[in-house]
């Protein structure tokens, strides 16, 4: 009996552990996988799945422990004899080159050698049986986001692989290209191939694993059944305790209008950019609009132009409380009370060598400024906001080494609460979130999540700019899809399903960016 | 072999070891060159970072010849904390000394040290527009100003070459390429010190230094206006996040340090040449980018690093003069410390693991 | 007139070669401000070598040498010890400029014979561009042969699209198992010996002896000619010829008369690039896939 399941096993690890300097990120960690079974690892942030596949891979060395294949050890010492092995790797960031073809691609990370025709017709061929069209003589930059894992597919599958691993695939996905990765993934299995699928998403682990093996703090606490087993149970191994639900109240009656977006248009400013075309939006006090959308469809240009980073073409394009403020810059846009809280933590919302006292400075320095006193005006400096800054520190739980650390001495979760912090001491009328939870872990995701309520249950103005549909849905009263610039009809809630956005993320809106634009 | 590993806490110690250690390595780094060069390594250690220090007029002329590296250090500063790479500062010297030397040629009789004031803001706006033309490629077109600023070097000393050799030349001047001489006003004296007379070249332009260490730090750490470049150069996104502009600060910031470097370029002719002559400036605009790194862009540290800078040019030249050595080694040892500089900034973010073999 | 092209075609030379060899070096994501230092020590390299051995092609293979020897420095600090790309470069041609005038000093006043020129036979014999094209020196044929293999290089064969990816996103390279290191060690490598056999041609052709500082900043207009060339390579030749033929001017002004001063016609190559940075600026601002994607940023290998 155990000799049978012996032979079953198609990839063993044992015993595995790995170091960076003090922060131990595997200990002891043993998985194993049988041919054709898709094994899910889930993990928080920071729990060391991308580690351990990176050492699966290659990528990484391990500091100890064993890999077998078909029960024969063998050594990983690079990407190249992973391949060689018989893994391939699906990277959460793609490891595309956007400068190059999709023929080229592929190619770089061929090990044998095979002529630029054969390529093409092999990569057409492909493309067709497993239903991942793709044209190989595009390049990479033209791509949309699925586009572009399909290449990544298509590259692993060149090379017969025995084990896929996929890490994080379903994030940048709309809800219809998560169904067809399932159907290709569940063909791979079928077929013989193993997968090895990282992931935080629980409903999707149970839909599509057989296994699933929990990572908490680098140690494999649990492998389950993903079958037989919960979201619940899943969510609650994977945090160590119990999650508690969000408090709503769903009272909303308010109908004073906060602010409002009228038919802002505003031209890329770069290649790589979109542009946003006439953007309508409306919000009242109380409410929550979460804007949906797969990163890249022109949310940091809508963030931008909101926050005030970049002002309008016409004071009409955006209004706060029916007064136009479309050419009002982001000073005087936080003056007015507006908050914008954008989706980089560090170099953007936060200077990462600074002190704490200096990044409250950076956006509290205008109210040190005195009309009166014109000279004085130009000796304010950081330590204005020294007080300032212990009581954000204080008032949000921010953990910090010193009493005024450096704001790159902060971990994720800590720096975001900073972040907000900082911003809600303002009592601002209206904030606006770009991606407040990603990155972060389920325990502070959630008390941000919660805060997010709170604040408009106080009667503030909140946009959600939002990647992660199940916080959308959570969070939102009113709800709208953003498309390659172009904002979809704000609906009530309840009026959406998720396959709805979802297809609306994935539509092929077309933004014609030659005509004309005031 | 070795890998690096990112520190969690950027260590403070080698704020100030990085620079010390990188002295002590390029000494014995340049030691190493000379022996193998064919010359005494214990003579040239002495003549090049001890005689200088061997006589009172000898230390004072240290600050002579920090003065100008100082001057221009402290605008270099502004522009590398805003992360602008102004390489054209021997330029901006060129032309502000230029400009503030016609200037003064005007008035041939004027005896009052008016005139000097009314040079240092003339050299300023003359150095102020040599930069100018990089910051308005770079605020308007996006130019990269590394290469505009250093083109304008090039074009500056062929135009003051031009100006001494043409319009300006002193028709009794022999054959020497040279201006009439600077009027009384003009120029900048050595100080007399009671009871001893001049020590060495020691003049009045280091009075300069005294007021701008202090002003550049109250300008860093007291002001808006130097948060704000601290936070361009470190995170050009989180700037815009606060509403800086940055083209409003990479055109203050090169026009200041031009205007420094002009200001600079009036007070060596004043202090040392009084008269204008075809080579000006002796290499003090790249000199200044060392002394800008080994200071670490901090006021107090360009003081130290001027003065450890000029004392070893001062010492090449006295190498020059005992041991034949050509003066012109001093890039040598400024090239091996920059490079030992930036090998400690590494370190400062870096920790060295030793992988074994396996 | 044939003497006045041939001219252009000598001075530009340098030119070519060294900014051929920059330009894959950052295709790479390596940006080397060291040009300059690197042609310096070509120079003198090749003339010291002549000097000794008596043969000038001595002095290619010396100029190639000198010229690696100096990027190899540069590549030690920014790719080994990741220091700061855009610092370390200059650092590398203040201290070049520093150890070839040391190096120089024993060789100033003397003079070398100059590269003999190669005839090739048939070709040279075509009327117009036959004795200018055909009749040139061993180093004229090589930068042109280097451009062709550097432009096949990168198009058309897998190492080159290698060095692309690198260049594009060398995280991902690394990802897929490439040795960025070691790819950016050769890219600037191959650039230090272009600038050095690029340096070498002053003192071998052009003017045959040595002087501090005699490439004139040569070196920073190669890379502004990369800019210029928007990073591909046949366009550097025609840059190059125009900088060539913008750099004699002054002889031609002097030669003719002209009522320019020859200072100001010297500036004319250094405000030409200011010029022809100015024009191509704007036409990147739009289409910023022209530049190398990881051009400057130092690659940090966490293993």
């Amino acid at each position: 009996m155990a000799n049978r399941k012996e032979l079953d096993i198609l990839f063993k690890a044992s015993k595995i552990n790995k170091s960076f300097g003090d922060f131990q990120a595997n200990i002891d960690i043993d998985i194993s996988i049988k041919k054709g079974e898709i094994h899910a690892l889930l993990g928080e942030n920071g729990a060391g799945k991308s580690t351990l596949v990176k050492i699966f891979y290659g990528v990484l060395k391990p500091d100890s422990g064993t890999i077998e294949i078909n029960n024969q050890l063998v050594s990983i010492s690079s990407p190249k004899s992973a391949r060689t092995n018989g893994v391939g790797m699906v990277f959460q960031h793609f490891s595309l080159f956007p400068a190059l073809t999709v023929a080229e691609n592929i190619l770089i990370a061929l090990d044998q050698k095979i002529s630029f025709q054969r390529l093409i017709s092999d990569i057409r061929k492909l493309s067709k049986e497993w239903d991942l069209f793709i044209d190989p003589l595009r390049l990479i930059s033209d791509l949309s986001v699925g586009e572009r894992q399909r290449v990544e597919i298509i590259r692993c599958l060149m090379q017969n692989p025995k084990l896929l691993i996929m890490d994080e695939p379903t994030s940048v996905l709309t809800p219809q290209e998560i169904e067809n990765l399932f159907k290709i993934l569940k063909r791979l299995s079928k077929s013989g191939c193993s997968i090895l699928y990282i992931s935080h998403k629980l409903e999707e682990i149970i839909e599509l694993a057989n296994q699933v093996t929990i990572l908490k703090s680098g140690r494999c606490v649990s492998t389950l059944n993903a079958k037989t087993t919960s979201t619940k149970e899943l969510a609650e191994t994977m945090v160590g305790k119990k999650i508690t639900k969000l408090k709503k109240n769903n009272i909303k009656n308010n109908k004073t209008v906060a602010f409002e977006v009228k038919n802002l248009n505003k031209i890329k400013d770069n290649d790589f950019g979109i542009t946003l075309k006439n953007i309508n939006l409306k919000i009242n006090y109380g409410e929550i609009l979460g804007i949906a959308g797969i990163a890249g469809n022109g949310q940091n240009e809508l963030m931008e132009v909101l926050s005030g980073e970049v002002i309008c073409n016409n004071d009409n394009e955006i209004l706060l409380e029916n007064v136009p403020i479309g050419q009002k810059n982001i000073t005087l846009r936080r003056k007015l009370g507006i908050e914008p809280i954008p989706e980089e933590r560090t170099l953007h919302a936060t200077v990462p060598n600074l002190a704490l006292n200096q990044n409250t400075f950076l956006t509290y320095y205008y109210k040190y400024k005195n009309r009166n006193n014109f000279f004085s005006n130009f000796f304010i400096s950081p330590q204005h906001s020294s007080e300032e800054s212990i009581k954000i520190i204080k008032d949000n739980d921010v953990r910090c080494p010193e009493p005024n650390p450096l704001a790159n001495q902060l971990s994720g979760g800590n720096l975001q609460k900073f972040i907000l912090g900082r911003s809600m001491a303002n009592n601002p009328k209206v904030a606006i979130f770009s991606q407040p939870t990603w990155g972060v872990d389920i325990g502070a995701a959630t008390s941000i999540r919660q805060k997010l309520l709170n604040l408009s249950q106080k009667g503030k103005a909140v946009i959600l700019i939002s990647q992660d549909l199940e916080e959308i849905f959570e969070l939102s009263d009113k709800v709208c899809v953003i498309n390659n610039g172009v904002l979809s009809d704000i609906l009530p809630v309840n009026e959406m399903s998720a396959s709805d956005v979802g297809l609306l993320m994935g539509a092929n809106i077309n933004n014609n960016t030659k005509s004309e634009v005031s | 072999m070795f890998t690096f590993v990112p520190r969690d806490k950027v260590s403070k110690n080698w704020v100030i070891l990085g620079p010390l250690v990188s002295i002590i390595f390029t000494i014995l780094f340049g030691l190493l060159i000379f022996t193998f060069l064919g010359y005494d390594p214990l003579e040239t250690l002495y003549q090049v970072f001890m005689s200088p220090f061997s006589r009172v007029d000898r230390i004072s002329d240290i600050f002579v010849k920090a003065c100008p590296l100082i001057i221009i250090g402290c605008g270099l500063m502004l522009c590398f904390r805003a992360n602008i790479w102004n390489i054209g500062a021997e330029g901006q010297f060129i032309m502000g000394a230029l400009l503030a030397g016609s200037f003064a040629l005007m008035f041939p009789d004027v005896e009052t040290k008016i005139l000097l004031l009314f040079m240092f803001l003339v050299g300023f706006i003359g150095g102020a527009i040599w930069a100018f033309i990089p910051a308005i490629l770079k605020t308007r077109l996006n130019v990269n100003e590394i290469l505009v600023s250093l083109m304008l070097v090039y074009v500056a000393m062929l135009f003051i070459d031009f100006i001494v050799r043409g319009p300006l030349r002193d028709p009794m001047s022999f054959g020497f390429p040279l201006t009439k001489p600077y009027p009384e006003g003009a120029l900048i004296n050595k100080i007399p010190f009671p009871g001893i007379g001049y020590l060495g070249q020691l003049h009045y332009g280091i009075l300069l230094i005294v007021l701008l260490i202090p002003l550049s730090w109250i300008f860093i750490n007291k002001t808006l206006g130097g948060f704000k470049i601290t936070v361009l150069g470190s995170a050009p996104k989180a700037a815009k996040f606060a509403g800086f502009k940055e083209n409003s600060i990479t055109m203050t910031v090169l026009l200041l340090s031009g205007g420094l470097a002009g200001i600079a370029g009036v007070v060596e002719v004043s202090a040392n040449m009084g008269q204008l002559q075809p080579e000006v400036s002796f290499g003090y605009g790249f000199t200044a980018i060392i002394v800008a790194f080994l200071g670490r862009l901090n006021p107090i540290g360009i003081l130290f690093a001027g003065i450890t800078i000029a004392t070893v040019k001062l010492g090449a030249d006295n190498a020059q003069m005992t041991m034949g050595i050509p003066k012109v080694v001093t890039g040598l040892f400024e090239g091996i410390l920059l490079f030992f500089l930036l090998t400690g900034e590494t370190l400062q973010k870096y920790q060295i693991k030793w992988k074994r073999f396996k | 007139m044939d003497a006045l092209i041939l001219t252009i075609i000598a001075t530009s030379i340098p030119l070519l070669l060294a900014a051929t060899g920059e330009l894959i070096s950052e295709k790479s994501g390596v940006l080397n401000l060291g040009v300059e230092g690197m042609m310096l020590s070509g120079a003198v390299g090749a003339l010291a070598a002549v000097l000794w051995l008596e043969n000038p092609y001595f002095g290619i293979i010396a100029g190639a040498i000198s010229g690696i020897f100096m990027a190899t420095i540069f590549s030690f600090f920014t790719i080994n010890l990741m220091t700061n790309q855009v610092a370390t470069g200059l650092g590398l041609t203040i201290f070049a400029t520093g150890l070839t005038g040391l190096a120089g000093a024993p060789l100033v006043g003397k003079t070398i014979t100059s590269l003999p020129k190669i005839e090739i036979l048939f070709l040279s014999d075509i009327p117009f561009i036959g004795p200018i094209l055909f009749k040139q020196d061993l180093i004229a044929y090589l930068s042109i042969a280097i451009i062709v293999l550097a432009t096949y290089f990168l198009k058309y064969t897998k190492s080159g699209m290698i060095l692309r990816a690198v260049g594009d996103d060398h995280h991902s390279a690394h990802s897929i198992g490439y040795s960025v290191k070691k790819i950016r060690w050769f890219a600037t490598s191959f650039g230090g010996m272009c600038a050095g056999i690029g340096g070498a041609y002053i003192p071998l052709v052009l003017t045959p002896h040595w002087s501090e500082g005699m490439t004139a900043g040569r070196g920073w207009i190669a890379l502004a000619l990369v800019v210029f060339a928007s990073w591909i390579p046949w366009r550097i030749i025609v840059g190059a010829l125009i900088f060539g033929g913008i750099t004699i001017a002054q002889l031609v002004g002097q030669a003719r008369g002209w009522p320019i001063p020859s200072q100001i016609l010297s500036m004319m190559p250094y405000i030409a690039t200011i010029i022809a940075l100015t024009m191509i600026s704007g036409r990147i601002s739009k289409n910023k896939s022209i530049v190398t994607a990881s051009l400057g940023k130092p690659f940090v290998d966490s293993q």
